[in-house]
């Protein structure tokens, strides 16, 4: 039997012995019978010195043939045993997904901060700063420089909590207004966001404690219809781009003229329902020009600079977005509301 | 009536008086509940066969007549009364509860009758007896003879036909707290003729002064005084059109004179009195300050005491009223009256205000007087009332009115400049436009001197921003157009200290804790609660001179107390492990009483009861200071002197030097008071002391290049050396190639001595520019090794 035979015969067994091995240790057996030191193809190596030296590279040639024969052979099999392995291991891994999912418990925000976050991005967007300012005031910001004189009812006890008769605590953010034209850097585009205070006995819908935001805009050429405009923008920001807004004369001793706004009821669009009580419309803010005395006062000249403000009450933004019911939940701080938000 | 071409419903005048500035609060249609409700003649009356407190009537209605069965006691033969027919309704039941959208009627029997409708009480109509003063108590309203016949419709007849509209004024508008301002009002938005009440001259030929002197001693508070008089005076009710009128204001009508005065201050918001002359000793009326302590009467039979800012009305020898609030008993006015008094004044609104609130008696006039009235609508009221009297032949009207005037009020002028209105509002409107506006509300150009001149009622008008208004309201807001402030471009932001509370709102929330909010006034009793010795500064709080009561009565020097009853709240529900924080201020006086603004210092609170521990806590601290990029060393000192914490469990946070908080268990003394049955935790970060190590620019060094080297060291520990103290030296004495360290193991118990506890921490060096060979890391761990034993800390073998 010649060298090639030979040859041919052993790749022939060793293919029928990688064939029938079904593990990576029979594989291994399978190698080790014709790769390994005693294996078959390495007896024919030992043998070459009998092979006259002219044959010798042929030869050689047809057993290294021969061995890439079976490496390769080896590999593939190899790899089909390692994929079926594979296989067979996600099989037992199968889980059911349907099981309850393990969650960071994450907490959550305030509907009131949520409600004051998306005013502010309303407008920091269009290029408003927000400010903000001392809780326990002085009488002079939150009533003298706003226009409202030393007997104006306005100062009436019965609204306002007082510490003494010129320290009190502020019953709305509108001295932030004051305290900020009075640092003379024009122009101005603000708001001020914070707790004011209110003698109103708790219930359904007052707190002694709630929160405003005031805006204030100080700038030459500045119009009651920019101001309509800024707040028809705010609006639609907040509460949808079909809402509507109405403006409606009121008085306000700082600002003149005056307008209280109301929005297209959004949750009818403004035909009516039980939470617009039927008008479809909602009632949201208080606006108006700067009144010149308020800028006098605040040293800003009146004949060469106007403005705007307005204030919204967080709560109300808060309550009606959401469409919580009482506002006593507010400040409970039950978690089972936290978590709503 | 006022403004006789308006001709719109009720929906259209609503819509645009709100538009135009006059806000409309609410309307009610007083026929609304009510239907088919006629007068119908009794004509015959017999009793129930089968019941004894039943008749049946047979009543003719005009046409027909129809069987009517009533319990009502008060049915005779002849009387004209009001029957509510088959598919009519009624407002409400007899005893006055009303029902929303009324009560059907239909033909029916009772007790095996035929009831073809029901008679009907005043309160069916959905009024009552007080309103109705002629409608008897308990029965079946009866109409008087001749005012109306049968078939007539009831509900026109009693007035029925009509709306009644609440406004909201607005405080500067004192004119529309009148008929006669919300007409001017209501002329001016439709653009109708406004048709003022013709108020003709009284009096017969006598004159006023010849019964009554008026001394004013305080014109300022009191800058005009008007005094007419009526003489033989007969009391007796008013007209039905009056007491109707009346009624729908919810004012109840009592009798011609009272009704009278009451009827003016509707009209003109002219508050009047009527005196009884003979009453007025030496006939003369002095108006003057009160004595201090001077005790008085008042109309409602209460004595009250008077201060020397209290105006009063005198006689010669005694107060007769309280100026502007309420007359007194003494000078009352009683059905035996012959000659009357009548007063219009006006007074100074800030001294009435805070007159009423000092004597605690706030009245319909005192409430005018306080928004400030115009002292020329003083005598246009006093005449009109004197007609009154005339025309309702209450009384003959002498002739001449005592007028003492301090102050007569001018108009108010402002210059007119078209050009600045429209650069205000921005319109474009033509200045003949803005006249025709200002022109409705009787606001005029003076030609000469350019100025627009506003009525003395319009106390509201100074300066062209208030022109401005009254072009707006009457031009419209909704025209106005919506444009956005153009001009220099502005950077939006929010502030750093915002930026780093929000910083501390979303680590709060991924490590669980959600927000709330508490009050920032709370109770002096919290002190008690928290165990605050008498003497901790805490107590130094900030008191509010007119709280809503005691639990509301200081200013929070702690947020403590807000989030404990906040745990508790939720503890007290059931709710299970529970997180909360809260991003609130405390109040810190500089000195007490409080002369300078307090320093408000915000504070970052954090509490939970449940699942979680100390160190849970204090990691929640430090995932917030790494975010906020302090990243030097946390100092966490033990401390005991905090009462409402555990003393084994509380420590003061500090940063460079600088205290920034505290954490620790609440005492369980503490949260038991709160009635919290759990072991709760709180973190107290004070956001202006650590506001200045924060900041967002953290700064890249490098990935280290050379290889890091472990060491291990396993000790034996005195009991009460802490963490801190190890780590000190290991920070001091491990220079800069000690790169971490990392606690890894603690342990106490049997199998180490007592007194001692076992502690194992990896060190981890290495060098930034070299590989460290082990000599250099010899020598620094036996540095550590030296300052270790210094406190009394041996290696484990």
């Amino acid at each position: 039997m010649d060298m090639k035979e030979k040859l041919q015969q052993i790749a022939e067994s060793a293919r029928q012995s990688i064939e029938k091995a079904q593990s990576p240790e029979k594989l291994n057996d399978a190698r080790l019978m014709f790769l390994g030191k005693k294996g078959e193809l390495t007896q024919i190596l030992k043998s070459m010195k009998d092979v006259s030296p002219e044959d010798r590279p042929k030869v050689g040639q047809l057993v290294n043939d021969a061995r890439s024969h079976i490496e390769k052979m080896l590999e593939e099999s190899r790899k089909k045993l390692e994929a079926a392995a594979l296989e067979e291991k996600m099989k037992r891994e199968v889980i059911d997904v349907t099981l309850p999912a393990k969650k960071a418990k994450l907490g959550h925000r305030h509907p009131n901060t949520i409600a004051l976050e998306e005013v502010e991005r309303i407008f920091v967007g269009m290029g408003y700063e927000v400010v903000e300012g001392p809780e326990v005031e002085y009488a002079d910001y939150n009533f003298t420089k706003l226009n409202i004189p030393e007997d104006h009812p306005a100062r009436d006890e019965q609204d306002t909590f007082f510490i003494n008769d010129s320290i009190l605590l502020r019953s709305q953010t509108s001295p932030v207004q004051a305290r900020v034209m009075e640092q003379g850097k024009l122009p101005i585009r603000m708001i001020a966001p914070g707790r004011v205070f209110r003698s109103d006995e708790v219930d359904a819908t007052h707190s002694p404690s709630f929160h405003q935001i005031e805006g204030l805009v100080i700038d030459k050429n500045i119009t009651f219809a920019d101001l309509k405009g800024t707040l028809q923008e705010f609006a639609k920001e907040l509460f949808g781009p079909e809402t509507k807004t109405k403006f409606r004369p009121h008085h306000f001793p700082f600002t003149e003229p005056s307008a209280e706004v109301d929005v297209s009821c959004f949750k009818c669009g403004g035909k009516g329902c039980r939470f617009c009580k039927g008008s479809g419309w909602i009632e949201i803010l208080g606006c108006g020009t700067v009144h010149p005395n308020v800028l006098r006062m605040c040293g800003i000249d009146p004949e060469e600079y106007t403005g705007f403000a307005f204030g919204v009450g967080l709560e109300r933004i808060a309550l009606l977005k959401y469409e919580i019911d009482d506002m006593r939940l507010l400040y409970e701080n039950d978690i089972r509301f936290l978590k709503q938000f | 009536m006022y403004v006789p071409d308006l001709d719109v419903t009720a929906q259209e005048y609503t819509d645009a008086m709100t538009l135009s500035g006059t806000k409309v609060e609410e309307y009610k249609v007083l026929d609304r509940d009510i239907d088919r409700i006629i007068v119908g003649r009794i004509e015959k009356i017999e009793q129930h066969p089968d019941a004894d407190k039943l008749v049946v009537c047979q009543v003719y209605t005009g046409e027909k007549t129809i069987q009517i069965v009533t319990g009502a006691k008060n049915v005779a033969e002849g009387q004209l009364v009001p029957v509510v027919l088959d598919g009519g309704r009624v407002a409400g039941t007899h005893d006055g509860k009303m029902t929303e959208g009324g009560i059907p009627i239909k033909t029916g029997k009772l007790r095996g009758v035929v009831s073809e409708g029901m008679f009907c009480s005043i309160e069916e109509f959905g009024s009552n007896t007080d309103m109705y003063p002629e409608a008897p108590e308990n029965g079946i309203y009866i109409f008087e003879e001749g005012s109306v016949k049968p078939g007539d419709d009831a509900i026109e007849a009693l007035g029925f036909h009509d709306s009644v509209i609440e406004y909201e004024i607005t405080s500067n508008r004192v004119d529309c707290y009148s008929v006669i301002g919300i007409a001017r009002e209501a002329a001016a938005t439709f653009n109708k003729k406004f048709v003022p009440p013709v108020v003709k001259a009284t009096g017969n030929e006598e004159k006023a002064e010849d019964y009554i002197k008026v001394t004013v001693k305080d014109p300022d508070l009191c800058p005009r005084y008007c005094a007419r008089v009526v003489k033989n005076v007969k009391i007796g009710p008013s007209p039905k059109w009056m007491q109707r009128c009346l009624a729908k204001s919810g004012i109840r009508p009592i009798n011609n004179l009272v009704d009278i005065t009451n009827y003016v201050m509707e009209e003109y918001g002219q508050p009047m009195h009527a005196f009884d002359l003979d009453t007025i000793e030496g006939r003369e009326i002095i108006v003057r300050r009160a004595q201090d302590g001077e005790k008085f009467v008042t109309l409602d039979g209460q004595e009250r005491t008077m201060d020397h800012d209290v105006l009063m009305i005198c006689d010669q020898k005694k107060a007769v009223g309280i100026a502007g609030i309420m007359g007194g008993e003494n000078s009352m006015i009683t059905d035996n009256v012959h000659t009357v008094l009548f007063e219009s004044a006006n007074f100074n609104g800030t001294n009435i205000r805070l007159s009423a609130k000092r004597i605690g008696l706030r009245t319909d006039a005192s409430g005018k007087f306080e928004k400030g009235l115009d002292p020329n609508n003083a005598s246009a009221a006093i005449d009109r009332a004197c007609q009154l009297m005339e025309e309702l032949g209450a009384g003959e009207v002498v002739g001449g009115m005592v007028d003492v005037c301090s102050e007569v009020r001018q108009p108010s002028r402002v210059a007119f400049d078209p050009e600045k209105i429209n650069a205000l509002l921005g319109t474009s409107l033509s200045k003949e436009e803005m006249l025709e506006y200002l022109g409705r509300v009787e606001l005029t150009l003076d030609e000469a001197t350019g100025e627009i001149v506003a009525p003395t009622f319009r106390q509201d008008i100074h300066c062209l921003a208030d022109i401005a208004e009254e072009v707006a309201r009457f031009y419209g807001y909704d025209k106005i157009p919506t444009t956005l402030p153009t001009g220099e471009a502005t950077t939006g932001r929010i502030p750093f200290e915002l930026r780093v509370e929000n910083i501390a709102r979303d680590i709060a929330e991924y490590c669980g804790f959600s927000e709330g909010m508490t009050y920032s006034f709370e109770s002096p009793k919290v002190f008690d609660l928290l165990r605050l010795p008498g003497d901790d500064p805490k107590r130094n709080a900030i008191v509010i001179s007119n709280p809503l009561g005691e639990d509301y009565s200081i200013m929070r020097t702690s947020t403590l107390n807000g989030m404990l009853s906040s745990l508790a709240t939720n503890y007290n529900r059931r709710n299970k492990n529970v997180r909360l924080y809260e991003m609130g201020n405390i109040y810190i006086p500089k000195k007490l009483p409080l002369e300078e603004l307090p320093d408000e210092r915000r504070i970052f609170t954090l509490g939970m009861y449940g699942e979680g521990d100390f160190f849970e806590m204090k990691g929640v601290c430090e995932e917030f200071f790494g975010k906020i990029g302090m990243h030097d060393r946390v100092e966490y000192r033990p401390e005991t002197k905090r009462p409402y914490l555990h003393p084994g469990r509380q420590a003061e946070i500090w940063y460079r030097k600088t205290m920034i908080g505290y954490l620790g268990e609440v005492h369980p003394l503490v949260a038991s008071a709160y009635g919290i049955g759990e072991k709760t935790y709180i973190a107290m970060l004070d956001m202006k002391s650590l506001l200045p190590f924060a900041g967002f620019q953290p700064k890249f060094k490098g990935i280290a290049k050379y290889p890091a080297v472990t060491r291990d060291l396993s000790m034996v520990v005195p009991r009460d050396v802490s963490a801190g103290q190890i780590e000190t030296i290991l920070i001091q004495r491990g220079g800069k190639i000690l790169e971490s360290y990392e606690l890894f193991d603690i342990y106490e118990g049997s199998q180490i001595m007592s007194g001692f506890k076992s502690m194992a921490y990896s060190l981890v060096f290495r060098h930034q520019d070299k590989t460290l060979d082990e000599n250099e890391i010899n020598s620094v761990m036996k540095k550590i090794l030296n300052g270790l034993s210094g406190l009394g800390i041996e290696l484990r073998s």
